[in-house]
């Protein structure tokens, strides 16, 4: 079993590496198609911005390859919002495998942005990806762009707004949050979407 | 609402190797090691860690990134690293080797477009700004090379102005170290914090002076800031990270438990 995490760029993919390394899984960081298109299971992790991102996953001919994936596919903080049809950030036309806009966050005297921290995670909905997360458990967020809430969500956050923390739709899914900086329940939710059946 | 959680921050300032700590940063003197100081914050629910490489700047020199990735490697809390890290390549190079966040600071002030440049290219998320503060003649001033006291001096840079600037330029948060507090657990400086949180729409971390839990239930109180860091009170056991959680929740603001 092996996952494929995919290089875009510039950002702290190493965390997500480390992560999956402390998991005991097998895992490649490849911005190569055919060797993603292979993988029993691809990761996401976004970094930088929307639009920036898409570009690059078009350069790399990427935007395809996870269109066409039928195995599972999650993408991590700004790989979630990739997974929506458009971003405001930037303008971005993203890849359209869940319904909906992301939108910015609106930042208040209350709720400084981008949202830096930890934030409690509220179930919508029993999910595999849940399976022994406490509920109301903390995970750490960093974004300035939020994820709308509906069919797809299978956790919600609030922070200033209520937003989609963790999702999932057919073979994709995502969470907004970084597992791999979230302790035990970010590893638990990383181990149970590597449990996921191919 | 629910009100955002309020982050309990560990920094470890190292310096060759080992994590020291001194007061208004003189005199250091040697408080462990760094890995196993990491794990033992993360242990008692430190939201997140800082390593400072403190003599990085003065030196010249930067990170030693094989020893921040077997750091990294052990974290499931976010990592942020500072000292001397004056290019983009640098910055990169700690991200790529499991940093989350990367403090600039000294290098900033010499070259302020680092900031944007490196928030283009890794997202403001990444960028953290780190300022070392202290009253002048009732200007609250700049200071850099503060690693070393034969190095550090002045900038011609007010604080509040440099702040402003640096939220403009891409920053995504501003830890603010007054320097006259720093090491001498006297309490965060709630005058200046206020002042600078209320110029600010980025998160602002209090940085310099905390030396019981009840300091950080004042800073929250006093000036909101989104989170608290310290090193000595967690270095020399005043308190943990636990006893400050406690008291900062009993005063009713959220914090992960």
């Amino acid at each position: 079993m092996s996952a494929a995490v995919v290089k875009l760029g510039v950002g702290n993919t190493a965390s997500v590496m480390f992560a999956l390394e402390r998991l005991g899984a097998a895992a490649t960081l490849t911005d190569d198609a055919s060797r993603i298109a292979e993988a029993d299971r691809i990761i996401l992790p976004g970094v930088g911005a929307a639009a920036h991102a898409m570009r690059l996953l078009r350069e790399k001919g990427l935007c395809d390859v996870l269109a066409r994936f039928t195995r599972p596919l999650l993408g991590i903080c700004l790989g979630q919002q990739l997974l929506y049809e458009a971003s405001e950030e930037g303008d971005a036309v993203t890849l359209g495998l869940i319904p909906g806009k992301v939108t910015r966050l609106p930042a208040s005297a209350q709720t400084p942005s981008p949202h830096m921290g930890w934030t409690k995670l509220e179930a919508k909905r029993e999910h595999a990806l849940l399976e022994g997360v406490a509920d109301n458990a903390y995970a750490y967020f960093v974004h300035s762009y939020v994820c709308p809430v509906g069919e797809a969500t299978i956790a919600t956050a609030e922070y200033g707004a209520r937003f989609s923390a963790l999702v999932a739709r057919g073979n994709a899914f995502g969470c907004q949050f970084h597992p791999e900086r979230s302790g035990a329940a970010g590893a638990r939710v990383l181990q149970n979407f590597l449990s996921l059946p191919c | 609402m629910l009100l955002p959680s309020k982050r309990i921050i560990a920094c470890l300032d190292v310096k060759d190797g080992r994590v020291v700590k001194g007061v208004r940063f003189e005199g250091h003197t040697d408080a462990g090691d760094p890995v196993d100081l990491a794990l033992r914050y993360r242990d008692e629910g430190a939201d997140e860690i800082v390593i400072y490489y403190i003599a990085a700047s003065v030196q010249q020199r930067t990170i030693d990134y094989a020893w921040l990735a077997r750091v990294a490697r052990q974290m499931d809390v976010p990592l942020c690293v500072a000292g001397g890290i004056r290019t983009i390549e640098q910055a990169i190079a700690c991200l790529e080797h499991g940093a989350d966040k990367v403090s600039i600071n000294s290098p900033a002030l010499e070259r302020p477009e680092f900031i944007d440049e490196f928030a283009d290219v890794a997202g403001s998320q990444c960028v953290v700004l780190g300022v070392d503060s202290r009253a002048v003649d009732g200007e609250w001033m700049t200071h850099q090379y503060t690693g070393d006291a034969s190095t550090m001096r002045r900038t011609p840079r007010k604080t509040l102005d440099w702040i402003v600037e640096a939220q403009r330029r891409g920053a995504g948060e501003i830890v603010l170290n007054c320097m006259d507090r720093d090491g001498t657990r006297d309490g965060y400086d709630v005058e200046q914090l206020a002042a600078a949180r209320k110029l600010l729409t980025i998160p602002l971390i209090a940085s310099g002076g905390a030396g019981a839990a009840r300091h950080f239930v004042d800073i929250f109180r006093g000036a909101d800031v989104s989170g608290a860091l310290a090193a000595s009170i967690f270095h020399f056991r005043k308190a943990s990270v636990g006893e400050v959680k406690t008291a900062v929740s009993e005063a009713g603001f959220e914090v992960r438990s």
